[in-house]
């Protein structure tokens, strides 16, 4: 199954409202998708409430996973928004 | 015709506007079962989605932080994940309440594992879960209600975790059914300068979205009322708010006669915003702060840093220290206070310096110091003082300390029964009219049910004050009252004539008190005195009196 490993780039972590914007964002991708941490999931990651229980802290290696047509694009795209840091246009704004 | 409902007035003003109610968390009913689980099971999504689009719409009207919040809380709710654990439950034959909690649950469990941040996030949890249930039931939604429109808010009392989350500018006013006087709620409306009724039985039957008409001065709630009626309230107001932004300079009668005008302290922040000449001074500066919350005793240095900034804050003016007033009720750590069965009537206010001089004579030693550097009139009393001996010996210690004014406060009927005395052995008398009613009438100040005997108008502790009001004249002793009785206007005139010579409350509340004694002339304040200790309980009191101020 197509998966990407990356390190959490937010600042807070994956909480409030990074976790907001990758949920939503996984929400909206034609595939499922997962994502796991080593020690907990996999969980589905457009539920905001399992994706929180994974606790991941900035810098902690997560695991996204999902099959079907479409698979690598989605996994991309999400890779790509979990290592940035989603608190800084917060911050800025 | 607009029904009228009656309770205490405890914050001046008038405001109209829509109701809306604070509930309490909805109680989980008995389970039940379930005859259709498909028509359950969507009840129990569907209470999650109204409840997802209600925190959608309060995030869209939030601020900044507050909003990215309330966002993450309503992606939980509408967590496709929570709705499907939901279902599942309803179709192992749990009712759709029932439902909702059982998964909130488990979701919780994580959140305490995982730990740190996620396990502070568990009551977000804990309020989804009364959310959806009191949809459930349809009941109103708990806490702190958001119309998104200004309300009057309308609850059965106030905790302050509940004001915790108050937005002051989407409030026009608030009516409890519960609490009294000095309770929280009367305190906060004050403060934040918002009419407010206590005590207002039937307020909590009104619905929501009611217009309602609201006078913190009558303590009147009028139900029903139309748009003229609200405008005509809140010009009302608008023209009151313009007299009082008129009224400044020290407190007189009409015919001169002086009223020391003063504000009540827990710490120099406390006269942020108030300009140095709207109070005269500090008539009750609250020491406990320091003490709170912590293993040891504050240091001698410590302290001076802390009476110096509020001694600074009021250069050439007078400060009133009221030395640690700890109890049972606030057990302080370092003095290893036991609890004891009755902490009211225990061993609280001087009566630690019996068992800790050491403590008492730390605080005098930094008082004395911080007010040799400034050019504030310190003066420094005792609190819980109930034989006059125990006056002397206090007095004696901030002599020898170098303090020169040194007085008691009056909270303890036995010290009010020996007036005349006492007044003799002090500089001063100050009054604390919460605790010397509680003592009066036997009545717990947390006890919201006995309000009414805790009301200040309540003629026997009129009596009282005028015993101390006389012996302050006999013996030429200043007498300040610094309850909050003193923040009442309506009653501000009465202590006047009853003898008192200042009055100490929230800063918020002097330039109302300032009016209303600027419209009476000592002679007037002693009658309106006479006509008040002649009546039969507080509301009779409060009814002649007002008779007489609206001829």
């Amino acid at each position: 199954m197509p998966s990407r490993t990356v390190t959490v780039g937010s600042r807070t972590g994956l909480h409030a409202r990074p976790a907001a914007l990758f949920v939503a964002a996984a929400a909206a991708q034609p595939v499922k998708v997962t994502i796991r941490t080593a020690e907990r999931g996999p969980v589905p990651a457009h539920s905001m409430l399992s994706v929180l229980s994974l606790g991941a802290k900035c810098g902690t290696e997560v695991t996204i996973a999902a099959e079907g047509a479409g698979a690598d694009d989605a996994l991309d795209t999400l890779a790509d928004l979990l290592v940035q840091d989603l608190d800084a246009e917060a911050a800025d704004a | 015709m607009p029904e009228t409902l009656r309770g205490i007035g405890v914050s001046p003003g008038t405001a109209g506007g829509p109701v809306a109610r604070m509930a309490p968390p909805p109680v989980l009913p008995p389970p039940r079962s379930v005859a259709d689980p498909v028509v359950e099971a969507a009840r129990a999504v569907a209470a999650l989605a109204t409840v997802a689009a209600d925190l959608e719409r309060r995030a869209d009207a939030a601020p900044g932080a507050a909003a990215e919040i309330l966002r993450a809380q309503a992606m939980m709710a509408g967590d496709p994940v929570l709705s499907d654990t939901v279902a599942a439950h309803v179709t192992d034959g749990r009712d759709a309440p029932h439902a909702i909690a059982d998964a909130l649950a488990a979701h919780r469990e994580a959140f305490l594992a995982a730990g740190g941040y996620l396990a502070e996030r568990a009551a977000d949890l804990d309020d989804l879960r009364d959310r959806a249930v009191a949809v459930c039931l349809g009941a109103p939604m708990p806490g702190v209600p958001d119309p998104g429109h200004p309300f009057v808010l309308v609850a059965r009392d106030l905790s302050p975790a509940d004001t915790a989350g108050l937005d002051p500018a989407a409030v026009l006013a608030i009516v409890t059914e519960e609490g009294g006087p000095t309770s929280h709620t009367a305190i906060l409306a004050r403060a934040a300068g918002l009419p407010a009724i206590v005590r207002c039985t039937g307020a909590g039957a009104v619905n929501d979205g009611v217009v309602v008409g609201v006078d913190g001065t009558l303590g009147e709630l009028t139900v029903g009322i139309d748009e003229a009626a609200v405008r005509e309230l809140a010009d009302r107001d608008s023209t009151r708010r313009s007299r009082l932004a008129a009224s400044h300079g020290p407190g007189r009668t009409a015919d001169g006669h002086p009223v020391g005008l003063l504000a009540n302290i827990g710490s120099a922040r406390d006269l942020e915003g108030t300009a140095p000449d709207a109070v005269e001074g500090v008539g009750l500066f609250r020491t406990e702060l320091l003490y709170l919350d912590r293993p040891s005793e504050p240091t001698q240095a410590e302290q001076v840093a802390a009476y110096s900034a509020v001694f600074a804050a009021c250069a050439g003016r007078r400060v009133v220290v009221r030395t640690l007033d700890a109890g049972a009720d606030k057990p302080l750590t370092f003095l290893n206070q036991a609890t004891e069965p009755n902490p009211a009537l225990g061993v609280r206010g001087l009566r630690l310096a019996q068992r800790r001089p050491d403590v008492l004579d730390t605080q005098l030693a930094a008082i004395a110091e911080a007010a040799k550097a400034s050019t504030a009139d310190v003066w420094v009393m005792a609190p819980m003082v109930a034989t006059v001996s125990e006056a002397a010996e206090f007095v004696d210690r901030c002599r020898a300390a170098g303090l020169p004014t040194a007085g008691v406060m009056v909270e303890v009927p036995a010290a009010a029964l020996r007036a005349d005395a006492l007044a003799g052995a002090v500089d001063f008398l100050s009054i604390g009219t919460n605790d010397l009613s509680q003592y009066t009438f036997a009545a717990d100040r947390q006890v919201g049910e006995l309000a009414e005997l805790l009301d200040p108008w309540q003629p026997a502790l009129l009596s009282l004050i005028a015993a101390c009001g006389d012996a302050g004249r006999r013996t030429g002793t200043p007498v300040g009252v610094c309850g909050e009785a003193a923040a009442d206007p309506e009653l501000a005139p009465v202590l006047v004539g009853l003898g008192v010579t200042s009055l100490s409350m929230a800063p918020r509340a002097v330039a109302e008190v300032r009016l209303a004694l600027s419209a009476r002339t000592l002679d007037e304040c002693r009658r309106l005195a006479e006509l008040a200790l002649g009546a039969d309980d507080a509301a009779h009191a409060r009814a002649l009196v007002r008779a007489v101020a609206t001829t």
